[in-house]
């Protein structure tokens, strides 16, 4: 052994110990790589990943697959396996087929409005030079701000005699927004857009930084205007934030829950801007059926991934 | 590098599905709650609502209890906060640590309770009916659940009338003291005058929302009272479609089309802020409204008209349940008859203003009625009131029949036959599932 340890410290050249010596060293390598501490700083991220994302995904997928009900412990009870039951009630159910339509008309207006908004006024506030930071909070401020504070706000603004309507005058909807039927799903899209903004504006501030100087400089140099140059450098440059923009506004969007629950009343009116979550709470935790709530779940998830795979295939280009 | 990660990462999946599955998948036999019986004696821990009354009430209770019993203490607190009581306690009763008695268990909740194994059939102490019986008489028999038994102790209700305000009636041109609003049709004249005359915004202005409990506030009192006393579910069938669900949709529908009830969510109380000059409450009302409303109370209209003392309304009740987490049942048992005895059910009455579901309550408080006649109405229609039905899927029933209800009847959209119909139809198969 310490022949061996002289002759690697020595001229670190030495060949691998030969025989039973360096067998325990390869298996041990194999398992743990080359860098062992690696895994320690890596165990309490995955432990967290395990525990908090990947059980409780686990869970609900079993539990869509069986009669499941919350229950005392000890309770004698009957969970049985009911096959893909749940998953037919599921998409058999027009409630639920309206609540993932009305999501999705969510998503086509609340995503694109939110990386066009959120990268144009980042790319203006990145110029501003006075009253920066006033700004930049301003836009933040929403995002920090309870949901459920915000909501009593809009509730008042587009009410029927709401501030919004006083504006339009002949122009307001009949029903007003938030109780008629085309413009309730509208209404909630705007609000999030309105109240999520502040942090995609981050993002893009962010990318912003790292956008060479000589790419403006060259686009100047070439005779760009102020718009060509936003289309053919800012645009292009900040690619990787927009693709993580896309990805985080679908997959919170898709999420919605609190604005349906609080701001239309419970996915009024006639469910026209209920949400699958919206729906999940309801049978899952009102009403008793978890089974059916962990069914609408994974449909929710795989589409969810449906559609981020496809927007990182057509927006996200060649970008990892 | 990449095949390792896979396999690994592959490993911890199995292990964790395995892991969850292990958890969920085990018995296999069917479930009721659970038995009391001959339950252990010490401390008990209780919860109880959080309003300023009932803890006033609670407080008074536990030290009076306490005082008397050093070695069977009561540890009290408020119920959780919560988006619901029921979501509190059910979480409570998963988690195994649910109080002894929860003094706020909405029957509604009960069948899901139970079902869950959450409950003690209060059937299995010795007297368990006997008690329940002589309490409440035959307004108990709502609160028995499918095999016969009680898994809640039928403790209060707030029977709902239409309270309305006194002033826009009279600057409406309308006889404050004796309104006409006993028909649909004097109802819907009196709307029609108190709004087109300005005295009112609004002349009613129930939640809209759809909330699967909404309907105990608009459709199920007036149901209750054109029905004589029909429960929304009997005999396992939806008994709503007829010709009584009908009338009470149409007039409902009336006031929505008209203008004369709002279709948009009131932010506050509407008839606190002069939005609305009627509202339908229970007798808690009278200490939030008494000294700020000139107010004054009517039975729920019906469509020919019925007389007060034969008006039936929605009860509104909240009860009282028995956890199986107790380990001191009989201890627990002792103090839900104490809590619900008749000294205490005065108090209730004196601090609160809620009706303790007890038989002939007038003739057994005379000296309260008597210093308080406000609450002799509630009093007496306390005496006729419908519970919601104790059915499997309860919640579920009720959210079948609001998003037909918000469909036809408030937003007026379909045939309204066909939605009451549909949604009877629906609540036919959950009432008959177990």
């Amino acid at each position: 052994m310490t022949v061996v340890d002289t002759g690697a410290r020595a001229g670190g050249a030495a060949p691998p110990p030969a025989g039973r010596r360096g067998r325990p060293r390869d298996r041990r390598r194999r398992l743990l790589g080359r860098n062992p501490s690696g895994l320690l700083f890596s165990t309490p991220y995955l432990a967290y990943v395990l525990v908090v994302f990947a059980v409780p995904l686990g869970f609900a997928v079993w539990i869509s697959f069986h009669d499941y009900f919350f229950a005392a412990p000890g309770a004698d009870v009957d969970r049985p396996f009911v096959g893909l039951d749940n998953y037919t009630d599921v998409l058999t159910d027009p409630d639920v087929r309206r609540s993932f339509v009305n999501i999705g008309i969510f998503l086509v207006i609340n995503v694109p409005l939110t990386v066009v908004l959120s990268l144009v006024l980042a790319t203006l506030l990145n110029q501003v030079v006075r009253g920066r930071v006033f700004l930049r909070v301003s836009f933040y401020v929403p995002y920090v701000t309870a949901s459920v504070a915000v909501v009593g706000v809009w509730l008042f603004l587009f009410s029927g005699d709401g501030l919004v309507n006083e504006v339009l005058g002949p122009l307001a909807p009949d029903p007003p927004w938030l109780i008629n039927s085309f413009w309730a799903m509208p209404s909630i899209a705007f609000f999030v857009t309105w109240k999520q903004l502040g942090f995609y504006i981050l993002l893009y501030l962010a990318a912003l930084q790292n956008v060479p100087r000589e790419l403006y400089e060259a686009a100047a140099t070439d005779g760009a205007g102020r718009l060509r140059t936003f289309r053919s450098v800012t645009v292009p440059a900040v690619r990787p934030a927009t693709v993580l923009v896309v990805l985080l506004s679908t997959i919170i969007g898709a999420n919605l829950f609190t604005e349906p629950y609080l701001l239309t009343g419970g996915g009024g009116p006639n469910g026209a801007s209920a949400s699958p979550v919206l729906i999940m709470y309801q049978r899952g935790i009102e009403q008793g059926t978890p089974g059916v709530a962990a069914a609408i779940g994974v449909v929710l998830v795989l589409l969810v991934l449906l559609v981020a795979w496809l927007q990182r295939r057509f927006v996200g280009g060649g970008e990892s | 590098m990449q095949r390792r990660t896979r396999v690994t990462a592959a490993a911890l999946t199995a292990a964790g599905l395995l892991a969850v599955t292990a958890c969920g998948g085990d018995d296999d036999a069917s479930t009721g709650g659970g038995d009391g019986g001959d339950g252990g004696r010490g401390d008990i821990t209780i919860w109880y609502s959080n309003n300023e009354a009932e803890v006033a009430w609670g407080e008074q209770m536990v030290q009076a209890w306490n005082a008397e019993h050093p070695d069977e203490q009561i540890e009290a607190q408020e119920i959780p906060a919560g988006a619901s009581s029921e979501e509190v306690i059910g979480a409570a009763i998963t988690a195994g640590n649910a109080p002894c008695l929860i003094f706020n268990t909405a029957p509604v909740a009960v069948p899901d309770f139970e079902r869950q194994g959450g409950l003690v059939s209060l059937s299995s102490f010795d007297d368990g009916d006997d008690y329940v019986a002589a309490r409440s008489g035959d307004i108990a028999e709502q609160y028995r659940s499918a095999n016969g038994e009680y898994f809640q102790l039928p403790w209060k209700s707030n029977p709902v009338m239409i309270f309305y305000n006194k002033e826009m009636f009279a600057a409406a041109g309308l006889d404050p003291e004796n309104p006409p609003l006993g028909t649909y049709d004097e109802f819907l004249e009196t709307a029609r005058t108190l709004v087109s005359s300005g005295a009112a915004p609004k002349a009613i202005w129930p939640a809209p929302t759809s909330e699967f409990f909404q309907n105990w506030f608009d459709f199920y009192p007036l149901y209750a009272a054109e029905t004589g006393g029909a429960a929304l579910v009997e005999d396992g069938s939806a008994t709503f479609a007829d010709d009584a669900g009908r009338s009470v949709a149409e007039f409902w529908k009336s006031l929505y089309d008209e203008g004369l009830a709002s279709r948009e969510t009131y932010q506050g109380d509407s008839f606190a802020d002069g939005q609305a000059a009627m509202a339908i409450v229970g007798p808690w009302a009278i200490s939030v409204y008494g000294e700020n409303i000139a107010w004054g109370a009517a039975p729920v209209p019906t469509s020919a008209g019925t007389a007060a003392d034969q008006t039936y309304t929605f009860s509104d009740a909240k009860n009282i349940g028995l956890y199986t987490a107790c380990e001191n049942q009989a201890t627990a048992w002792d103090v839900l008859k104490f809590a619900t005895g008749q000294e205490q059910d005065g108090l209730l009455l004196e601090l609160t203003g809620q009706m303790p579901m007890r038989q002939d309550l007038p003739g057994t408080y005379p000296d309260y009625f008597a210093a308080n006649p406000a609450y002799e109405a509630f009093g007496d229609q306390a005496a006729r009131t419908v519970e919601v039905p104790n059915i499997p899927n309860a919640v579920a029933v009720w959210q079948t029949l609001r998003d037909a209800w918000s469909q036809s009847v408030i937003f007026g959209e379909g045939d309204l036959q066909e939605s009451l119909q549909g949604a009877a139809d629906e609540i036919d198969g959950l009432a008959g599932q177990s």
